[in-house]
């Protein structure tokens, strides 16, 4: 049964430095909203947070170590998300 | 495996892929939730831009910076325990899901405060000075509230979760050989910390 499992061990020391990655860009992100990049500051400060989702998913939500299946699944409905906001705002921004 | 499931077990079929899988979807489910909020906030703003950065100004940047570490580091807590009992470390497992209860305690009595100060602005749905706010402002709060409010049930849904979990570790019915619990309630934890990564910048760092 424990096939069923994915048995992929991540090390304690190895959380703690994800953990210590999404504190510094935390801190980034603080730091670069202090500057108006006009438009650019949501961006910016959008691509910080999906960094840091990316290591939330992968290391502690342990994607990285799952079958293909669930990972495309997850990317897919990532992917459908920004679609539906890129579709958005080609319709406000033109 | 493990001996804890004892003889039967050949008996019944576990399907721990399926249940992952479960709660996955479960998760998508919850991402169009928060997603179609995010969506609302995109239009206001862009609608609005000045008006969003005047209400972001009365947010207290230093306490939503708080927030974002004390939920970063519940989840580095969760994602310790799962490590923990994978280990056999059953002891370990459960102190690092106290503790986790204790950040997302720790969240809640922030969040506490600093809704307890805008009520006391008159800064709340209903109240006067809110009536006078302008449109794009209160179409910034009324997102505010509901988006942080939405967070903070999910926060004591996971919470809950999270303890009832730490009970059948101790039980034992959750162990080294049968964790899924564990790894099911830490998914949803560490959906409800990414949704918080994309509402503090968004909600407190507007320029």
């Amino acid at each position: 049964m424990s096939e069923e499992h994915s048995t992929h061990v991540v090390s304690y020391k190895f959380n703690i430095i994800i953990w210590l990655d999404l504190l510094i860009f935390t801190l980034i992100t603080i730091e670069i909203a202090q500057f108006d990049l006009l438009a650019l500051t949501v961006i910016v400060a959008l691509i910080v947070a999906s960094i840091k989702t990316f290591l939330v998913g992968s290391y502690f939500m342990h994607l990285k170590f799952e079958n293909q299946f669930l990972q495309r699944t997850v990317v897919g409905v990532a992917l459908l998300f920004v679609a539906v906001l890129i579709l958005l705002f080609s319709d406000y921004l033109v | 495996m493990s001996s804890e499931l004892g003889a039967h077990s050949h008996l019944f079929h576990r399907d721990d892929y399926g249940k992952k899988m479960g709660m996955w979807l479960f998760l998508f489910t919850e991402v169009l939730l928060f997603g179609g909020l995010f969506i609302v906030y995109a239009v206001y703003r862009f609608k609005n831009h000045e008006a969003f950065h005047e209400g972001s100004s009365e947010l207290n940047v230093i306490v939503g910076a708080l927030n974002t570490v004390i939920l970063l580091t519940s989840s580095l807590t969760v994602a310790l325990s799962i490590t923990a009992i994978q280990l056999g470390n059953r002891k370990k497992a459960i102190d690092l899901i106290m503790i986790t209860i204790a950040l997302a305690f720790a969240f809640l009595v922030n969040k506490y405060f600093e809704w307890n100060l805008k009520y006391e602005h008159g800064l709340f749905p209903g109240m006067e000075h809110y009536k006078q706010l302008s449109r794009g402002e209160s179409q910034f709060f009324n997102l505010y509230f509901f988006m942080t409010g939405l967070h903070a049930v999910h926060i004591i849904v996971g919470g809950i979760f999270l303890l009832v979990v730490a009970q059948g570790i101790k039980k034992g019915t959750i162990n080294q050989g049968n964790y899924i619990y564990l790894e099911n309630a830490g998914l949803y934890w560490h959906l409800v910390d990414v949704i918080w990564i994309y509402l503090f910048p968004l909600f407190y760092l507007i320029i």
